[in-house]
């Protein structure tokens, strides 16, 4: 029951957030799509409520936002310089990094976080290992390039969502 | 913080323009789509940061916030999906790659 209490709370903010007018008659229409959504798709997300409040999840959230968009601008003045520069340095391959993480939700989290950074796209995951295409491979030691690739994020995506 | 705003445009205008360069340049797919996700992402981003500051947190400037993080898991997901289905597909890796790790897998 209190999974359904949680979609509907947040889909109720994100209808609020979208329309963003306080009217009566837009309150209301947003609670009956909130309540739809959350009878339809309330199975589906969140297997428990707690995690959510946790308040440590958060403080390590906002701490690995900012570590997420200073690799971003990174990951982009690094394009753009493999774009722009003459003879294009490439050396581009498809590597493989084993993950420390369990949950499917943090998975999918490092994945997306992998395509963001400086030079790397996730390709796969096939158990507990990822295939990740890297355009400048610097190293053929394997720890050291997990390390590269995963090491940063892995350690704070545990902590907020296991 | 209008200036603001325009200059976070500009910033955003001359990221998505590396990306689009980066899409004629490079030599094959996942290369290309290495550009297409990074640059084009956060350039859009930016874009959308500019909005914020022009329109302050009025009902267009709200929209913004919200596309960001909506942006930022549609290219991820697409990005994954379009490197996946190409190597289903079968086209092969450039010329200048040295190394294939996720060939053992697909063949099984």
């Amino acid at each position: 029951m209190m999974k359904y209490i949680a979609i509907f709370i947040l889909s109720f903010i994100f209808w609020i957030l979208l329309t963003f007018s306080f009217s009566i008659s837009n309150i209301v229409v947003g609670i009956a799509a909130a309540l739809v959504t959350s009878f339809v798709f309330g199975k589906y997300f969140l297997k428990h409520v707690r995690p959510f409040l946790q308040i440590q999840r958060y403080y390590w959230l906002i701490i690995y936002l900012f570590i997420f968009t200073w690799e971003c601008i990174k990951a982009n003045f690094d394009v753009a310089y493999r774009v722009l520069h003459p003879a294009m340095p490439i050396k581009p391959g498809i590597v493989k990094v084993k993950l420390g993480l369990k949950t499917n939700i943090a998975k999918t989290i490092l994945a997306n976080s992998i395509t963001m950074t400086p030079g790397t796209i996730s390709v796969d995951i096939v158990g507990d290992e990822i295939y990740v295409h890297w355009i400048y491979i610097s190293t053929d030691n394997v720890e050291e390039y997990s390390q590269k690739i995963a090491g940063r994020f892995e350690k704070y995506i545990k902590k907020i969502f296991e | 913080m209008e200036i603001i705003g325009f200059i976070f445009i500009c910033i955003g205008i001359l990221f998505n323009l590396f990306g689009c360069i980066g899409l004629i340049r490079l030599p094959d797919v996942y290369n290309r789509l290495q550009s297409a996700t990074k640059c084009v992402t956060l350039g859009t981003c930016s874009i959308l940061i500019g909005v914020v500051f022009y329109y302050g947190f009025t009902n267009g400037g709200i929209k913004a916030i919200v596309a960001i993080p909506i942006l930022f898991f549609a290219a991820t997901v697409a990005a994954h999906a379009l490197v996946k289905g190409a190597y289903i597909f079968g086209i092969k890796l450039g010329d200048k790659s040295v190394k294939d790790d996720y060939k053992d897998v697909h063949k099984s």
